[in-house]
């Protein structure tokens, strides 16, 4: 028997070698959650790679920042000048978009709907990603320290990006939603209709279960549905880039992420959020006869000014994808309403957590002794 | 004296300072799990297989080849979301092929570095997909297309790779 297992040895130790880790596989799979041993094998491994991870992006950030800051000021002012041209055209972006928030939000306290906000988001650096095609995920430099904890959404400014799948002390794993095992719920702007969001292989974004016989049309925006219970409806998280007919009942939809999931340096994760049904003093003063009025059809009022926040006829980039489903679905509940000319002021509790959460319809207050004008409507 | 970690082969057989031991494999994880950060594709290329084939043909014994293999393995297992293992046991049957081929094989030259790297990436994507779909169910989709060119990609990487890491090789 020693002979065999000295002349076998090589084969033996493959045998001992494979048989030790395809036991180990199984027993993680047999169970569901993350059992002790494996979790303890990741934070090794974690705390072996991220510490150098996160130098590296250290230095590469000091780097930039030295180059940015003082070497790389070449059309700086040009730059200057078109911000503050944005910012013009964002702040009657604005405008136009409270009054449609405030419609939607009048309807929404008139139905009863629920709505979930994002009430607290913290900013975490990338620092790291699985390194994987079979495994879509990032590494991010907060943890269970920060307050994360998995089934976190996590987001840009552009879009979703995904959610944290293991909070560990001061690290996170985040799963990209082009991840083959992920699965977001989803919603199509205009049609409306419903899908599951899934990664696919090559790390392109496939809307599942839309069924064969729907339309849809490319350069649709694709929105969280909120089906999921891990990110509040009415995230952008791309568009439509073709639609084809599948092998099966459903619909082959290729989906472009708005966030580019390839280069991700900053992202935020969405710590706190809150079911709540707008309140009516966010709605400011609703009176029948407004509601009677915006029944009513009537002849669309003149733009503020002669240059809107959608010149030259489009509206601009717009990452709050929630404040246009708001105004979308009131302008689809009341096609010929016209728009309130109300003046709003800031609201009070924008800068909750470290972040203005940039998914949230601008949380806007009528003012006290600003009641909505009334909007001319023709007599019938 | 340095420590060392050889086989007992006698012609042809290479061995590699602790330093590089370590460092090496530590190196080629951090860069796969950092540089498709800044570069998105280079998820194409896998280095720490290519580190597993290059220290498993250079020391040319089948235990430290298979041992080296599961160690880089688990580690990269590690990073991913998926069960720790898929990466181990793939990369354990690659080290130890790879080492038991270098010592029946001259496997020093660019032609049969890209041909051997070809082999063990093919290897290695069947043996972790069988185990991904076949024992954890995962619903892993294979692309012919895209696992050829991961291969070609792979193997000509290593050629140049394998040529700057040959400056590590100490004979016995």
């Amino acid at each position: 028997m020693e002979s065999v297992l000295t002349r076998y040895r090589n084969v033996t130790i493959l045998v001992a070698v494979l048989f030790a880790q395809i036991l180990g596989l199984a027993i993680q799979v047999k169970r569901t959650t993350d059992n002790e041993s494996s979790s303890l094998i990741r934070i090794w491994a974690l705390d072996l790679v991220t510490p150098l991870e996160r130098g590296i992006v250290d230095a590469q950030m000091g780097i930039a920042g030295i180059w940015r800051n003082y070497f790389y000021l070449r059309g700086v002012r040009a730059e200057n000048r078109q911000l503050k041209q944005q910012i013009e055209r964002l702040q009657m972006e604005q405008v136009r978009l409270s009054q449609d928030a405030e419609q939607a939000r009048r309807l929404q306290v008139l139905l009863g709907f629920k709505e979930q906000f994002v009430s607290q988001t913290i900013a975490a650096q990338v620092i790291g990603s699985s390194g994987s095609e079979q495994s879509r995920s990032i590494f991010i430099d907060k943890g269970t320290l920060d307050e994360l904890a998995p089934d976190m959404a996590v987001i840009t400014a552009e879009g979703v990006v995904g959610k944290v799948l293991h909070a560990y002390k001061s690290t996170s794993e985040v799963l990209l939603i082009n991840d083959q095992t992920s699965g977001v719920g989803s919603i199509l702007e205009q049609s409306r209709l419903q899908g599951v969001l899934r990664g696919t292989v090559s790390g392109d974004l496939l809307l599942d279960k839309v069924m064969n016989d729907e339309q849809v049309q490319p350069g649709e925006r694709v929105l969280t549905s909120g089906g999921d219970q891990i990110f509040p409806k009415g995230l952008l998280i791309g568009t439509v880039r073709k639609s084809s007919r599948g092998s099966e009942a459903f619909l082959d939809v290729r989906v472009k992420p708005a966030a580019d999931l390839g280069r991700l340096e900053e992202v935020l994760v969405i710590t706190q959020k809150e079911d709540r049904t707008p309140e009516a003093a966010e709605a400011g003063p609703i009176r029948a006869v407004d509601i009677l009025a915006d029944r009513l059809p009537s002849v669309p009022v003149k733009p503020l000014s002669d240059k809107p926040a959608t010149t030259n006829g489009t509206a601009a980039p717009n990452p709050l994808a929630k404040s246009t489903s708001s105004a979308n679905t009131a302008t689809k509940l009341k096609p010929k309403a016209p728009a309130p000319q109300t003046v709003f002021d800031a609201p009070p509790d924008t800068a909750a957590g470290e972040q203005a959460p940039p998914t949230e319809a601008p949380q806007t207050h009528a003012t006290p002794d600003s009641e909505p004008a009334k909007p001319e409507t023709p007599p019938q | 004296m340095a420590i060392t970690y050889t086989s007992k082969e006698q012609i042809e057989v290479y061995r590699f300072g602790l330093p590089a031991t370590i460092a090496v494999p530590l190196f080629a994880v951090v860069a796969q799990s950092f540089l498709p950060h800044w570069i998105p594709f280079f998820t194409i290329f896998d280095l720490p297989l290519l580190i597993v084939i290059f220290f498993a043909v250079a020391r040319r014994n089948p235990v430290a080849g298979l041992l080296t293999g599961a160690a880089i393995g688990l580690l990269q297992d590690s990073l991913t979301h998926q069960p720790i293992g898929l990466y181990g046991i793939a990369m354990t049957v690659v080290g130890y092929g790879a080492s038991s081929l270098g010592v029946k094989l001259d496997v020093e030259n660019a032609g049969s570095r890209f041909l051997v790297t070809l082999f063990f990436f093919a290897i290695h994507e069947v043996i972790y997909f069988s185990v991904a779909r076949g024992m954890i169910r995962l619903g892993l989709h294979w692309s012919w297309s895209h696992e050829l060119t991961s291969a070609f990609a792979n193997a000509a990487l290593a050629v140049l790779l394998f040529h700057l890491l040959d400056r590590l090789k100490q004979r016995t």
